[in-house]
């Protein structure tokens, strides 16, 4: 094809897809229209139904339990390919490379940051019921404190505290929980992922039944799943600056 | 619209050029997890908390990692490539 030709066709293909795209647009509800009752039901009902006080928890793990399940095993999934694409590095191949940060006050201020940020993703899955956060986010925040024993201190300590053999178990066990617990209300006699506990008081840590339970299920999955995928990064990456 | 969230917007749009038009591979890296700061700034200010949350920990921690992680490799195998 000739580069006149290309050109030619790039054009008419541009102008068609402008011309539709301006179509479109010229066609959308003016900004913050909203349409739609669900949003507004939700609201009004999240509180009364399931005395959850963070909405966007309620459709997540609740109203729409069944979706997030799909989307945690998507995690799951992709957690385990990056391990079978990458598992030539074992955990002992690398266990007894110790890669330093040579300073003391950077290892100090890390390790309390570690610590800190721990508390911080316990604090976001643990108040995912009531303010912004929940398992998903709190999840990854509680993985990545274990990254930063590594950036800031040394491999070896986070390879101890977070081998393959410790995000494994975790993730499996929060995933399957999280299917688990579909499971429990069916046994139930209820709906899969139905809530089969009892409510507790409105904006108490304890409120919203068994969607806590999920809540915290789903952090495990997450955080697991992404101390999986951290770790077979590292773990190749330092193979492969030691020649491993 | 509020100015903030113009402001937003537009800082998200050049991002995102940016971040297309970087050639080296680290500092793409680094400039997409600056943009992903500006997607969370964009949430935050258009009311969607739990999406800044996870954008937050998403693209400022797990994706840039996972793509040095990657770029690391690959300078590692190419270095192996060349001794040979």
């Amino acid at each position: 094809m000739s580069r006149r030709v290309r050109i030619a066709l790039f054009l008419v293909s541009v102008a068609g897809v402008s011309a539709f795209l301006l179509w479109g647009l010229a066609g959308l509800p003016s900004f913050g229209d909203y349409a739609g009752p669900y949003g507004d039901l939700i609201s009004n009902l999240a509180k009364p139904q399931r005395h959850i006080a963070n909405a966007v928890t309620a459709v997540v793990f609740d109203y729409r339990g069944f979706d997030t399940m799909g989307e945690e095993l998507i995690l799951f999934g992709a957690a385990s390919s990056v391990v079978m694409l990458l598992r030539e590095t074992r955990d002992e191949d690398v266990a007894d490379i110790v890669d330093r940060v040579r300073s003391d006050a950077t290892n100090a201020l890390s390790l309390l940051a570690a610590l800190a940020v721990l508390v911080v993703g316990l604090d976001v899955v643990a108040h995912g019921l009531l303010t912004p956060g929940g398992g998903f986010q709190g999840g990854v925040v509680l993985a990545a404190a274990f990254l930063i024993v590594f950036l800031g201190v040394e491999f070896f300590a986070y390879n101890r505290l977070a081998s393959t053999s410790f995000g494994e178990p975790v993730e499996a066990f929060g995933a399957g929980g999280y299917v688990g617990l579909g499971l429990v209300s069916l046994a139930l006699g209820l709906a899969f992922l139905e809530n089969f506990m009892g409510l507790g008081t409105f904006g108490r840590l304890t409120s919203g039944g068994s969607v806590l339970l999920v809540n915290f299920s789903s952090g495990l999955a997450v955080g697991g799943g992404f101390l999986v995928i951290f770790n077979e990064f590292l773990q190749e990456n330092m193979a492969a600056r030691y020649g491993r | 619209m509020i100015p903030l969230q113009v402001v937003a917007i537009l800082f998200v749009a050049c991002g995102a050029l940016v971040v297309a038009l970087s050639r080296d591979l680290v500092r793409q890296a680094i400039v997409l997890s600056i943009y992903g700061l500006g997607l969370v700034f964009l949430f935050v200010v258009f009311q969607a908390p739990d999406v800044a949350l996870s954008a937050l920990v998403v693209s400022g921690i797990a994706y840039p990692l996972v793509l040095v992680g990657a770029i690391a490799r690959l300078r590692a195998l190419q270095k192996r490539e060349e001794s040979r």
